[in-house]
């Protein structure tokens, strides 16, 4: 039996539609932003892995998942940076009940 | 041909990607769900071992499970009760998050279905990423050179710094 391209971009997709569901169905800003970190990783899957099976004397790929992660890790800090302070104004973290942009 | 270490291995990471992604949508306590999300980090970078890629899979551990699970984990803490869970999904919550991930995972797996030829390709053996190749290409200028997004995102680092602490700062 041999490991097939197909078999690593499978479990990755399923990963994406978890958080696709997960985005849609939460109400708490946190569990939002984890939604967002499975979609970010599941894509960063898939960046490997093509280059990987595709064109594995390149390293496009992973330099791009390199960067992706980086990007991610900022993208992260200022959104909880975010949501505190917001849970700092209003005191809550529901989205239903988060409908007034100013404070 | 692989080996069978290697074939079980496979699937105890995707069995623990699936499961445990699944497990992160769909679980009512936020730190568990935060905890998930921690074993799939740990999955995906079992992925990039397993393909080859040594430094992305250290990169992963360090900055995914090191670094941005302990940021979820106190926010979580600092915005949650423990112990508190969140409230059940309307039926038509669930229906409409259920209805988009089933349409796009129909569309994207059809997409990889109908490339059957080029999705049954094997790993070739022939994979030469040392750390000194990975170094010399993130700092040259050359044609595969990466010396400008690396100091673009050392700018885009800065600037997240000071927006971090501009943001939440007290007032």
């Amino acid at each position: 039996m041999e490991i097939t391209m197909m078999m690593y971009l499978i479990p990755s997709l399923i990963m994406f539609g978890c958080g696709v569901y997960g985005f849609i169905t939460r109400k708490n800003m946190i569990a939002i932003l984890i939604s967002l970190e499975l979609m970010l990783n599941s894509v960063d899957i898939n960046f490997t892995v093509f280059n990987r099976f595709l064109f594995p004397g390149q390293m496009e790929g992973m330099f791009f998942t390199l960067f992706a992660i980086g990007i991610a890790a900022a993208e992260t800090a200022l959104a909880i940076a975010i949501v505190i302070n917001v849970f700092r104004a209003v005191n809550k973290v529901d989205i239903r009940e988060l409908t007034k942009m100013k404070f | 041909m692989e080996s069978v270490g290697n074939i079980v291995m496979y699937f105890i990471i995707a069995i623990a990607i699936i499961v445990f992604s699944v497990l992160t949508v769909t679980s009512r306590k936020i730190l568990r769900s935060a905890t998930y999300l921690l074993f799939v980090l740990f999955a995906t970078a079992g992925i990039y071992f397993q393909i080859g890629y040594e430094f992305l899979g250290a990169v992963q551990i360090a900055v995914y499970a090191g670094g941005i699970m302990v940021l979820f984990v106190f926010s979580i803490l600092l915005t949650s009760r423990p112990g508190n869970s969140a409230e059940r999904l309307t039926a038509h919550k669930k229906w409409l998050g259920l209805t988009a991930a089933i349409a796009g995972v129909g569309v994207c797996g059809y997409s990889l279905l109908s490339y059957g030829e080029l999705m049954a390709r094997n790993m070739s053996v022939n994979l030469n990423v040392d750390i000194q190749r990975i170094g010399e290409a993130l700092l040259s200028t050359d044609k595969w050179g990466y010396l400008l997004p690396f100091e673009a995102i050392s700018i885009l680092l800065l600037a997240c710094i000071i927006g971090g602490v501009v943001i939440a700062r007290k007032r």
